[in-house]
């Protein structure tokens, strides 16, 4: 095949690399909730043990 | 335990990513034969290769866990297969879309290269079944180191395999007579692997900060609970 003129092949490299770093955003994202999570259960519980004293 | 050196990496991975990503668009010339689609190249191969190196990392992680027992080898052999795992999705798509754009076809079912990575993905993706379907966290590991042990060596056979395949029409990237690479290609590809592997390192290394985190969370809420069952 012929290579494809660059305005037609731009979509596809665009598409490519799209790809790569949604995937990268995406894991980096959740990875992010859940640290956000443990420093919020941190919080409660040293709101627990400020209480208990 | 794990965020040790954490910081400069991520600076590394940041400055390799960039970097490779000058050198893909303003220093590797456009491919004779491919013309701008070639740029895929550069993220295809090195998430390709990333990949099935972290699926034989984890497979020497999980070595490490049954010699030694210490459950933290499975904990890092796990994160090393899931990434790896997640960098094969993007190797499959990325693929595709580079298939499309030079053969016309979004899957070439004769390729030995695309159909063995295929083979490689869809083993890893029973790891995940295998692994959550045991509830005893002790036969989990051993279980999982196992699998992740056996498919790691078969990650080797399956690209040797293809190398001695006859019917070879995927390009090929780096052999011993220096491959297909010429001139300002073969540093910027160089480039783009060592960006692709601290990048692997650095989000290896922040889920397994976050796992141990999260570990040492729920071990100080059973050590409360036991102190005082009625306030946690």
């Amino acid at each position: 095949m012929p290579a494809l003129p660059l305005d037609e092949a731009g979509k596809y490299v665009v598409g490519a690399y799209v790809v790569f770093f949604t995937l990268v955003v995406v894991y980096v994202a959740i990875l992010g909730s859940k640290i956000a999570r443990i420093d919020r259960e941190l919080e409660e519980l040293n709101e627990l043990v400020e209480e208990d004293r | 335990m794990y965020s040790k050196g954490f910081k400069p990496l991520s600076v590394a991975t940041v400055v390799a990513v960039a970097t490779a990503l000058a050198l893909i668009f303003f220093y590797a010339p456009l491919d004779a034969d491919q013309g701008f689609v070639q740029k895929i190249f550069y993220v295809h191969v090195p998430m390709a290769m990333v990949s099935l190196g972290g699926f034989v990392a984890g497979g020497l992680m999980a070595i490490r866990h049954l010699r030694s027992g210490d459950p933290s080898w499975d904990v890092r052999s796990y994160v090393a297969i899931h990434l790896s795992i997640i960098l094969g999705v993007g190797v499959l798509v990325t693929g595709s879309i580079w298939a499309r754009a030079s053969w016309g076809h979004w899957w070439v079912w004769d390729e030995p290269v695309l159909v063995s990575f295929l083979i490689v993905f869809l083993l890893y993706c029973v790891y995940y079944p295998l692994r959550f379907s045991i509830e005893d966290p002790e036969r989990q590991a051993r279980y999982s180191s196992v699998f992740a042990i056996t498919a790691g060596a078969f990650v080797p056979l399956n690209f040797l395999a293809v190398r001695l395949a006859q019917a070879y029409t995927h390009p090929r990237v780096l052999s011993q007579t220096g491959g297909n690479l010429p001139g300002e290609m073969r540093p910027t590809f160089l480039v783009s692997l060592v960006a692709m592997t601290l990048l692997f390192v650095t989000l290896w290394k922040l889920e397994l900060t976050s796992k141990h985190a999260s570990a040492q969370l729920k071990s100080l809420r059973r050590k409360l609970a036991a102190r005082e069952p009625a306030a946690v």
